[in-house]
């Protein structure tokens, strides 16, 4: 007897093109926000080493 | 059998291509090129990376606004022909996504825009995202046929937030941009009701023609006409618009108003009359008037907004008349 709650073929494949939507716009967020701040200090982030 | 109609994967699974349908991608990219004009008429030097996280910003906030709203009015999406096939009332995504999509980008956009460019920018696009998720869609929209006048205020901020991000000022230019826009949004959006007003009646929405009738709105549809193109021509006369601008307003806004005439002497929006053999030739008559001015409107528009984008990146002189 199959397990009526396993996921089927489709879901699968949907579900993870939705996981690496949301993990290409978490690193394009982390990425801006890593090259916002460097603008905004001027390019004097770097300064202390 | 129970189990079966009970199993998980009995509804359609959701694509990240419905998520991106959430966000209205046809409305976001119209946000996106008014906020870019506002942003280069200010003709400030702004870092063009911090340029473009302000653009990116209005984007997100303009899909957040598109899912919130997709949220709110499942209910009357699934009435409507035009809107039926949307994610939510399709069934692909359920509603507490589209909720929490639309918070989260909302947060992330405004939040965004706060810290990289400036917080004046960031209210504005705040207030946008408010007055479009919540005066809007949960107010306005189902409570009077001023609904797309009122609300078409958010519609017409993005130049300002625009300009706003370039220089952390909204001057009177500016807010000209968003007076085109605001006066565009009544005669653009009833010439679509005027041939849509069946759909938009079975969902219980008050569009003008619904609660008013026809005629009374191809007459409202050619006064807003009459109010719209003297402010089309203002640019030329403050020191935004140059010599191209003055022309295509010119001579755009005469066809506008053309059109809106031939609307206003039309049938557009009224019900074929059963006794009439032609009846039928004529409501379709009328509604390729409503057709024509509702295409034309999106064209005028844009070459509105993209020949004033274009003077600027070109340098050409501005008139200022009033100078």
């Amino acid at each position: 007897m199959s397990d009526p709650f396993r996921e089927g073929e489709d879901f699968a494949k949907a579900r993870r093109g939705r996981n690496i939507a949301l993990a290409l716009g978490l690193v394009v967020f982390v990425i801006l926000v890593f090259v916002v701040t460097v603008i905004r200090m001027g390019g004097h982030v770097f300064d202390a080493y | 059998m129970a189990m079966a109609t009970a199993h998980p994967t009995s509804r359609a699974p959701a694509r990240w291509q419905d998520y991106v349908q959430l966000l209205k991608p046809r409305v976001m990219s119209l946000v996106v090129f008014t906020a870019l004009t506002g942003l280069v008429c200010a003709d400030t030097r702004l870092n063009p990376i911090l340029a473009g996280v302000a653009i990116l910003c209005v984007a997100v906030g303009a899909g957040a606004s598109g899912a919130l709203n997709m949220w709110y009015d499942a209910d009357i999406d699934a009435k409507m022909r035009r809107t039926r096939g949307r994610p939510v009332p399709a069934g692909r995504v359920q509603g507490a996504d589209a909720l929490a999509l639309g918070i989260v980008l909302s947060l992330f956009s405004v939040m965004l825009m706060g810290m990289a460019v400036n917080w004046f920018a960031a209210g504005l696009l705040a207030f946008t995202i408010g007055f479009y998720a919540v005066v809007y869609t949960m107010w306005l929209k189902r409570w009077t046929a001023q609904n797309i006048v009122i609300g078409g205020l958010a519609g017409a901020l993005p130049p300002v937030i625009g300009w706003a991000a370039a220089t952390g000022t909204a001057p009177l230019n500016a807010w000209l941009l968003c007076a085109i826009i605001f006066m565009w949004t009544p005669p653009h959006f009833w010439a679509l009701s005027l041939y849509t007003s069946e759909d938009y009646a079975k969902a219980g929405v008050p569009m003008m023609p619904v609660v008013k009738g026809a005629a009374s709105t191809r007459a409202q549809i050619l006064i807003y006409s009459l109010i719209l193109i003297p402010i089309c021509l203002a640019p030329a006369a403050t020191g935004l618009g140059g010599p191209i601008y003055l022309g295509v307003a010119a001579l755009g806004g005469l066809v506008f108003l053309l059109l809106a005439f031939r609307l206003y002497r039309s049938r557009a929006g009224e019900a074929a009359d059963p006794r009439n053999d032609d009846g039928l030739y004529d409501v379709r008559a009328g509604a390729r008037d409503a057709r024509n001015l509702f295409a034309f409107s999106i064209l005028y528009l844009a070459l509105l907004f993209a020949t004033l984008l274009g003077e600027h990146l070109t340098g050409v002189a501005p008139l200022e008349l009033l100078r």
